[in-house]
């Protein structure tokens, strides 16, 4: 089994993946109804690059990266993590892959068991893996808080005993003492004040150059994913609509989505103006998703064949793929 | 300057009353008291519970009256009441906390496996949560026990099974939420096997609750065996229990009311002082479960 | 309230009985020959042989099973060896006196502990609020074996007022229904103060205030009906309570119903009469949880429509 790998495979794949939840009912009679929170999602991320995940929550960004790192299955599709399919693995050599895929959450302070000291959360890991003696352990925790910029008094405190921005610091060693090659962060900074965002952001990327990461991105704010993502994935009810590299996309996207997301960001120049695009009414369920473009309810320039046809993810330009019919029109 | 070095003790007295109110400390004192009694039965009691002196039956408190050496009287067979007494309370103390214990770790055990295997094996426990639920157990502990018919081991079984699905409940339910979100997903993710997550992280952060539980649980298992006891169907002669007791002394309530009445209060004090404690701990550990 | 909800409720009631009824049959045939278990050592062999042969038990134990259930279900609960009689007929007629004083008991705590509470409530920390919170702590920590022998003591052999045990008049009934439904009154006292606080403390209630609307009929129309619903939950969980305490309170005054004869029967090993009591018991409090459930859905207008809206 553990036999063939393809040499020049990416890092990650994620092909077809699908995941649909069965909702309502429940006990006996109740009828149950399909969630399609990821919906045939395709992308591949290569060893130290950053791929960010974009879209309105409940768009399935972040159950996209729970299928990623196995921690959910996904209803159909598979995911490569080195050419080699996920759902392959026995349930010891999934375990033992935790050492080369890690996540960050959302809330720190969720994150981390209230009763445990720092030293005990960041060298836990290693304590699951039985990884190293005891010394070793505890001097790859100072290497750690060294890396992200915590006192080494704070080995002895409690996670509520931390401000978020280092809550979140713990987290991020916590995570990076298995030295992983790609770490899943499901908005990492949006649960932190504006002021440690930025700085969160910062030690990701010296962290990314430092131990040549890959991160799978996953954030509703497009400002951090310009500032910290080589390329970006735009999601909308569960499927990628645009995937483009950075400059490309933010110069010029050409979903209608991805217009309506940029041009929401705001620009922190008085003098700049630009057309606005408002978008109208809100997302539709992933229970009931529309017949054709999911995305023509609330598009401006729906025409007909978009509320019958669904557009397939194409190829328009060299890296870049959109999910639109018409999405050449921008392009000139 | 000797003002001065005396506030700061004034300062702690109204602390220490904020933090534990006096009729906490009172019923604190009374369970230490009745434990310690249960431990040192054989040191305390004056004479062996069984020892019988016919010439002094019926013989009431000494304070009342009664002969000098026994200081809480004597019953329909001489045997003196306090060293009873004593006994009386190390077996039923025996009892419920064994009893309680049993009840605990397999509600546990089973809310951890409910929410661990979800599927039919949780229906299926939490359909026999809701019987239990369902039924009060004094009428099941009777049908069991005319079933199989009594013995010790039975009985002490019966206690256990006694409020464990309180704990069954309690402990999936706060299980599923922890999995579900936060710390133990956290913790998955880095590798761990089921039984490091449940046992280093979700029970130690459940295990306040659990105490709560365990305190409100208490004295719902004294309230059964002195119920069962008083029926003459749980904790048989030549042993005794403080509902056996006081069952016995019913016989003898017009001549020597003091045989019934001395065990009974002290059941009440017993399961009022932990209640007290009970709900004073479960306000201070639990502030969600306050006000139910 | 809708279909789907009564036929889940249903279904859970009818699961439960026959959980209880399994448990029997189990019990029964663990604990060893359930003929010679329940007709004890001295009876005669033909009649041990009749019986064997009507419940099967040289067939296969699935058959006895589906025979045992096609008993029951034909009111077949057994025969009661100490009183020859079929075990139904014993219990039956005992069931009206234990109603008796059920009813009377769960009428005194009700009466008693709700407007208490309510009081207390309105009242609060008064003398009257700290008497009520005083009077539920002592309600539901006294065993009622011993309340119940404390008043004997006191009002029967001291004061010679009421008679110790039995029944007849009324004057039998006062001390056996003080025992059973002081525990009642007490946890219903605190429940309905607390349940009232709460209410009152919402932001509607303080509208009304705003509004005028004067403080009698603000407790009566706004505060009192919300109150009520948690209310008429914690009376559907007492029943439980009641039937167990009607058991030691009978026993304690020798009142001649359902609970002592069980208690009796236990001692006397009259299994018939035990699996009879037991498997009332489990109806009783399946009918009482099914009715408080469709009153709660009848009072509560967000559980009709929570119920309504996820059928589709």
């Amino acid at each position: 089994m553990d036999g063939y790998v393809p040499a020049n495979a990416p890092l990650l794949e994620a092909d077809d993946l699908t995941r649909h939840f069965r909702v309502g009912g429940g006990s006996l009679f109740g009828r149950t109804a399909r969630l399609r929170a990821v919906d045939g999602v395709r992308f591949a991320l290569n060893r130290g690059e950053t791929l960010g995940l974009v879209g309105e929550s409940g768009c399935g960004k972040s159950t996209a990266g729970r299928l990623v790192l196995g921690i959910d299955t996904p209803t159909s599709g598979t995911v490569r993590f080195e050419g080699r399919p996920l759902t392959d693995l026995s349930v010891d050599e999934w375990r033992r892959l935790r050492c080369d895929m890690q996540m960050i959450f959302q809330d720190p302070f969720g994150s981390l068991d209230p009763r445990i000291s720092v030293a005990s959360q960041i060298r836990e890991p290693l304590d699951i893996h039985g990884i190293g003696s005891t010394a070793d352990r505890n001097a790859q925790v100072d290497d750690m808080l060294d890396a992200v910029g915590l006192p080494r008094a704070a080995k002895d405190r409690f996670p509520h005993e931390l401000s978020g921005g280092q809550q979140q610091r713990v987290v991020i060693a916590r995570a990076l003492i298995l030295q992983p090659k790609l770490i899943v962060c499901d908005e990492p900074v949006s649960a932190l004040d504006v002021s440690v965002q930025a700085q969160v952001v910062n030690l990701l990327s010296d962290l990314q150059e430092r131990f040549n990461l890959a991160y799978l991105f996953i954030s509703h704010d497009l400002g951090i994913v310009r500032h910290i993502c080589e390329r970006v994935a735009v999601m909308y009810v569960g499927q990628i609509v645009e995937l483009a590299d950075r400059p490309s996309l933010f110069k010029q996207p050409l979903h209608p989505y991805s217009q309506a997301l940029i041009s929401a960001i705001p620009i922190p120049d008085p003098d700049v103006t630009r057309e606005t695009m408002l978008l109208q009414g809100d997302p539709p369920s992933p229970i009931s998703v529309p017949s054709g473009c999911r995305f023509h309810t609330r598009c401006p320039f729906a025409e007909d064949t978009c509320r019958t046809e669904e557009p397939a993810l194409r190829d328009i330009a060299p890296g870049r793929t959109v999910a639109c019919h018409f999405a050449e029109r921008w392009l000139s | 300057m000797a003002e001065i070095t005396h506030e700061p003790r004034f300062r702690i007295t109204p602390r220490v009353w904020a933090k534990y109110p006096p009729l906490v400390l009172v019923c604190f004192l009374f369970i230490a008291a009745v434990l310690f009694v249960a431990i040192f039965a054989d040191f305390l009691a004056p004479k062996l519970y069984t020892t019988q002196d016919l010439l002094n039956r019926l013989k009431p408190p000494s304070w009342l009256g009664g002969p000098e050496q026994y200081l809480l009287g004597t019953d329909e067979l001489g045997r003196d009441i306090l060293s009873r007494l004593f006994f009386a309370i190390r077996v039923s103390v025996f009892v419920a906390i064994l009893g309680t214990i049993i009840g605990a770790v397999i509600g546990t055990f089973l809310g951890f496996l409910a929410a661990h295997s979800r599927g039919w094996i949780e229906e299926g426990i939490m359909m026999m949560v809701d019987v239990q639920a369902s039924v009060p157990f004094l009428i099941i502990a009777l049908a069991v026990l005319a079933f199989f018919g009594n013995s010790l081991t039975l009985f002490i079984i019966i206690m256990g099974i006694n409020g464990w699905e309180a704990y069954a409940r309690l402990t999936r339910g706060m299980v599923l939420s922890a999995t579900t979100h936060g710390y133990a997903v956290a913790v998955r993710s880095l590798g761990a096997r089921p039984l490091r997550i449940y046992g280093r992280h979700i029970l130690p952060n459940i295990a306040s609750a659990l105490i709560v539980q365990f305190t409100l649980n208490f004295p719902s298992t004294i309230l059964l065996e002195t119920s069962l006891s008083f029926l003459g169907l749980g904790i048989q002669p030549p042993l005794t229990s403080l509902g056996q007791m006081l069952g016995a002394g019913r016989d003898h309530l017009i001549l020597a009311w003091w045989i019934s009445v001395i065990p009974g209060l002290t059941i009440f004090f017993t399961t009022l002082s932990i209640s007290i404690v009970g709900d004073w701990l479960r306000d201070r550990l639990d502030p969600t479960l306050r006000g139910r | 309230m809708n279909f789907r909800f009564l036929c889940i409720k249903l279904l859970r009631a009818l699961v439960t009985v026959m959980i209880v009824l399994t448990f029997v049959f189990i019990v029964l045939r663990v604990s060893g020959d359930p003929v010679e278990t329940m007709l004890g050592d001295e009876a005669d062999p033909e009649v041990v042989e009749f019986y064997r042969d009507k419940y099967g038990l040289d067939r296969p134990i699935y058959e006895q099973y589906f025979l045992y259930f096609k008993g029951v279900f034909s009111g077949d609960l057994g025969f009661s060896f100490k009183d020859e009689r079929d075990a139904i007929e014993v219990v039956a007629e005992r069931i009206p006196r234990t109603l008796q004083l059920g009813l009377a008991s769960f009428a005194f705590s009700i009466f008693l502990g709700v407007p208490l509470g309510i009081l207390a409530a309105l009242n609060r920390n008064t003398a009257l609020d700290r008497f009520t919170m005083g009077f539920a702590v002592f309600g539901y920590s006294i065993p009622n074996f011993f309340l119940g022998i404390v008043l004997i003591l006191i009002f029967a052999m001291w004061l010679r007022m009421l008679p110790s045990s039995g029944s007849g008049t009324w004057l039998h009934l006062i001390m056996p229904v003080i025992t059973l439904g002081t525990a009642g009154a007490g946890s219903l006292a605190r429940f309905a103060r607390s349940s009232m606080l709460e209410v009152l403390n919402k932001s509607y209630m303080r509208a009304a205030t705003a509004k005028g609307v004067p403080r009698s009929r603000r407790i009566a129309w706004h505060a009192l009906p919300n109150a009520a619903i948690p209310i008429v939950t914690i009376i559907g969980f007492r029943l439980g309570d009641m039937v167990a305490g009607s058991v030691i309170t009978e026993t304690v005054f020798a009142w001649p119903g359902v609970g002592r004869l069980l208690v009796t029967s236990v001692s006397g090993r009259d299994l018939a009469i035990v699996q009879t009591i037991l498997i009332l018991v489990a109806l009783t409090m399946v009918t009482a949880n099914l009715i408080v459930d469709l009153i709660y859905g009848w009072i509560d207008p967000r559980i009709r429509v929570s119920s309504s809206m996820d059928k589709d």
